[in-house]
């Protein structure tokens, strides 16, 4: 890549993390008054979570049972089965429950909120409020982006139940382990540091899935094309970024 | 007699119960004034001149891609000239913040070319939509006023349906009913009559005349269908390349000698309108397998 090439990708860049600043300090100033009409907040919480929750249950079961059959194989090494409930439980709060939620956060809900909004702007809707005196950042941008966040820590805690209940079920009722040691292993080594470190990253994922979501879909080309290629961009983005922001977060509490 | 935009005076064919343009400045409600604005791939207004006076209905007209739905977000303030000013009211829309943009907009209503109802609404939130944002009406008084507009556009007993199970003719009756719901001063149509059975264009047409004549509303009617605005109109203005190509009466426009307006009310193939976009020599193109 030519030395003009690479400044113009750094000045793509640069100029895409402006936007996206803006629009944040957008959405930010309407959250007052979006909590102030908590109807409109709950409705995407509703959306954006409890149509999540079937995915996000299922996936939990099936890690959950995937962590206890690859861990009870390397513990079984050491001879160390009967920590199989702290590895799960540690395995599932701090890492893979926020992570797995956030990537499927964003292929079910992120991709639905940046097609409504994309569409909304495709079909004038957005404009339509523009002109009837009713700012779209308040009215759609705004409880959008709350409901996210406020829906992923709930339904990161959903995962992790299901998956310990999974870990449980293949360890305990399959492998053998002792269901008194899996589950007195478990509430010892646990403690709030790592329920904490939990709760962080999935509001951190949430915020930055559900703001690359509404961003997108609220600046999408008001094209079928264009939707599509945001939805797209919702789905990568997010995924990338959560992967990042996972490394320097599980850093940051080590 | 024809005139271009900052001499829009004209004599005969005026309905008498309103005054004619250019009787006094201060009843000219939208005023551009020497407006420029393009795209990156071309220039659209290349020095608009159009007023809109108080109580009229003003007929926007010109070939597809003259710029008749852009001039539209000029006038609400959705874009902004590049050079030029947009006057709503005596005032520049580009000197006016956020907050008195929407002050502004507050006295518009304005019916989008497909409706643009909100999708996630029926069509009785739809039409309450508005006034649920800016007012603190009781719940029996928006219900009231929701039902007598969609009343006024024979949607009352679809009230309760949402937008996907509307046909594009009803769904634009409801966004007139939206549009209307806070009495606006000034009504803005893009396309009003576009794809509508005679019955509904008639009730529509209708509609626009009654709420002129009975309550005084401004209308801006951006359309090309010359029979039906020739009916309503009390000004048309005609837009071609990125200018007014003629104003005056509809009935002055269709007596008129300009190659321009005769090919429009005409509409006719030939003339200074292409209407084949630019390319190369036919034969050649035809003949030369792609090449």
């Amino acid at each position: 890549m030519s030395a003009v090439a690479q400044d113009n990708v750094l000045i793509g860049a640069i100029r895409k993390l402006g936007k996206v600043t803006l629009f944040l300090v957008s959405v930010l100033a309407q959250c007052g008054p979006a909590l102030a009409r908590p109807r409109l907040v709950i409705h995407q919480i509703y959306n954006a979570g409890a149509r999540s929750l079937i995915i996000i249950m299922l996936s939990g079961l099936f890690v959950g049972m995937v962590l206890a059959l690859t861990g009870i194989d390397l513990l079984a090494r050491f001879g160390s089965e009967d920590v199989l409930g702290v590895a799960a439980a540690l395995g599932l709060l701090k890492e893979l429950g926020p992570v797995v939620t956030a990537l499927l956060f964003a292929g079910r809900a992120g991709t639905s909120l940046t097609s409504e909004i994309g569409l909304m702007r495709a079909t004038d809707q957005l404009v339509a409020m523009e002109v009837m005196a009713i700012d779209p950042m308040r009215y759609v941008a705004a409880p959008r982006f709350l409901g996210g966040i406020i829906a992923m820590p709930l339904l990161v805690a959903i995962f992790d139940i299901v998956g310990l209940f999974g870990a449980q079920l293949v360890g305990v009722q399959q492998m053998g382990v002792n269901a008194g040691t899996f589950w007195s292993q478990t509430q010892g080594a646990v403690h709030l540091d790592d329920v904490w470190e939990g709760i962080v990253k999935s509001l951190t994922f949430g915020f930055a899935c559900t703001l690359i979501a509404v961003y997108e879909g609220y600046n999408a080309t008001p094209t079928a094309e264009g939707v599509g290629l945001a939805t797209t961009r919702t789905v990568v983005a997010s995924a990338v970024l959560t992967l990042i922001l996972d490394y320097f977060l599980t850093a940051a509490f080590l | 007699m024809l005139s271009n935009a900052s001499g829009a005076a004209a004599a005969g064919g005026r309905r008498p119960d309103v005054p004619a343009p250019g009787s006094a400045s201060d009843d000219v409600i939208v005023d551009v004034r020497n407006a420029h604005y393009g795209v990156p791939t071309r220039q659209i207004f290349k020095g608009l001149d159009i007023k809109v006076r108080k109580g009229r209905i003003t007929a926007i007209m010109g070939p597809s891609g003259t710029g008749k739905t852009t001039l539209l977000r000029l006038i609400t303030g959705l874009i902004s000239p590049s050079h030029g000013n947009v006057v709503v009211w005596g005032n520049d829309l580009a000197t006016l913040d956020r907050q008195g943009m929407y002050a502004l907009r507050k006295r518009m209503g304005m019916l989008f070319q497909n409706g643009a109802l909100l999708t996630d609404l029926d069509v009785y939130e739809n039409v309450a939509f508005p006034l649920r944002e800016h007012t603190d009406l009781p719940e029996p008084l928006i219900r009231t006023i929701v039902l007598t507009k969609l009343h006024a556009v024979g949607l009352r007993g679809a009230a309760y349906l949402m937008p996907s199970e509307l046909s594009g003719g009803m769904a634009r009756r409801v966004a007139l009913a939206r549009a209307i719901v806070m009495d606006p001063e000034v009504l803005i149509y893009d396309e009003p009559f576009v794809g509508l059975d005679p019955i509904s264009l008639g009730v529509i047409l209708r509609l626009i005349r009654q709420m002129n004549e009975g309550l005084g509303i401004t209308s801006i009617v951006v359309s090309h269908d010359v029979k039906e605005l020739a009916t309503i109109a009390h000004d048309s203005y005609l837009m071609y390349d990125g200018k007014v190509a003629a104003s005056g009466t509809p009935n002055e426009l269709a007596a008129s000698d300009g190659e321009v307006v005769k090919q429009f009310m005409m509409g006719g193939a030939d003339g200074p309108v292409a209407f084949h976009y630019p390319a190369p020599d036919y034969r050649q193109d035809l003949l030369g397998g792609g090449s």
